[in-house]
């Protein structure tokens, strides 16, 4: 046990994932208990940020990019914009403490159930290649064999910010 | 204690508090936010098989590519409805959204 604990701390990859593991952990239990919505945003943006230091960890650097520009910036920003744009009350006291007793509970089950289906299961892994460029192994293999999704996602984009743009314009004109 | 397993339960955990932030958070931008921390531990899990998996390739890195776009696009479109409602209610809040229950 404490061997294994001890071969657990000692090594760098096990370490990083530790402290990037308690940010993220961290992140997510403030924008549960702070009481403004501002800072619940700003506390969710500090996870999505070491989010893309675990992805670095796990080799996909691609990703980690991706992440910090998209939801770091854009999706914070737009949430941003979001509470600007409408009124909220300052205090969110719970109205509702019997709800939010019986949904923790729930929550909690299924953690619990996650936890053992996790436990018991094994993973038999074998040797990770990332290529010796990361991005460039993601383009080739995105405009070669997963062409399709992708213009159908250009597609679906689309779509939606025009649809977005029309539910958000003013009617009166 | 394997690595892998640290990876998924961390994304068990991101899932099980965006759930619990989705299910009790009264302000709609919140439970959003919570749905994305939701997407987030999807990702985290696509990720980490993606190195450890029992067939480790690049491929699960692309899902989630793919997966980040369609949250991109969810948040748009959920924050147009969020300031239209705004606009004919005059309230951000989930349990006054109820108009198709009567």
């Amino acid at each position: 046990m404490w061997e294994n604990l001890h071969a657990f701390f000692t090594t760098g990859e096990s370490l990083l994932f530790l402290v990037f593991a308690i940010l993220i952990i961290s992140g997510a239990v403030l924008m549960i208990n702070f009481t403004k919505v501002v800072h619940m945003v700003i506390s969710l943006a500090f996870t999505f940020l070491s989010l893309a230091g675990l992805y670095v960890l796990l080799q996909a650097e691609f990703v980690a990019f991706v992440q910090v520009l998209i939801y770091a910036g854009a999706v914070t920003i737009l949430m941003i914009f979001g509470i600007m744009l409408t009124r909220h009350e300052s205090n969110e006291e719970p109205r509702r403490p019997l709800h939010d007793l019986l949904m923790a509970v729930g929550v909690l089950a299924l953690f619990g159930f996650l936890f053992f289906a996790i436990q018991r299961a094994s993973f038999p892994g074998g040797p990770f290649d990332p290529g010796e460029d990361n991005t460039r192994a993601i383009g080739e293999l995105m405009f070669t064999q997963y062409v399709i999704p992708f213009e159908l996602l250009s597609l679906l984009l689309t779509v939606a910010f025009v649809g977005a743009i029309i539910l958000a314009k003013r009617e009166d004109e | 204690m394997n690595l892998i397993t640290s990876y998924i339960l961390l994304g068990a955990i991101l899932f099980c508090i965006g759930l619990y932030g989705a299910l009790t958070k009264r302000s709609a931008v919140i439970v959003l936010l919570s749905i994305e921390l939701m997407l987030n531990a999807v990702n985290l899990n696509l990720i980490a098989f993606s190195k450890y998996g029992v067939q480790p390739s690049i491929t699960g890195q692309i899902f989630s590519l793919f997966n980040i776009t369609i949250a991109a696009a969810e948040v748009a479109v959920g924050i147009a409805l969020l300031i239209a409602l705004y606009r004919l209610r005059g309230s951000s809040d989930v349990t006054d959204m109820d108009s198709t229950k009567r």
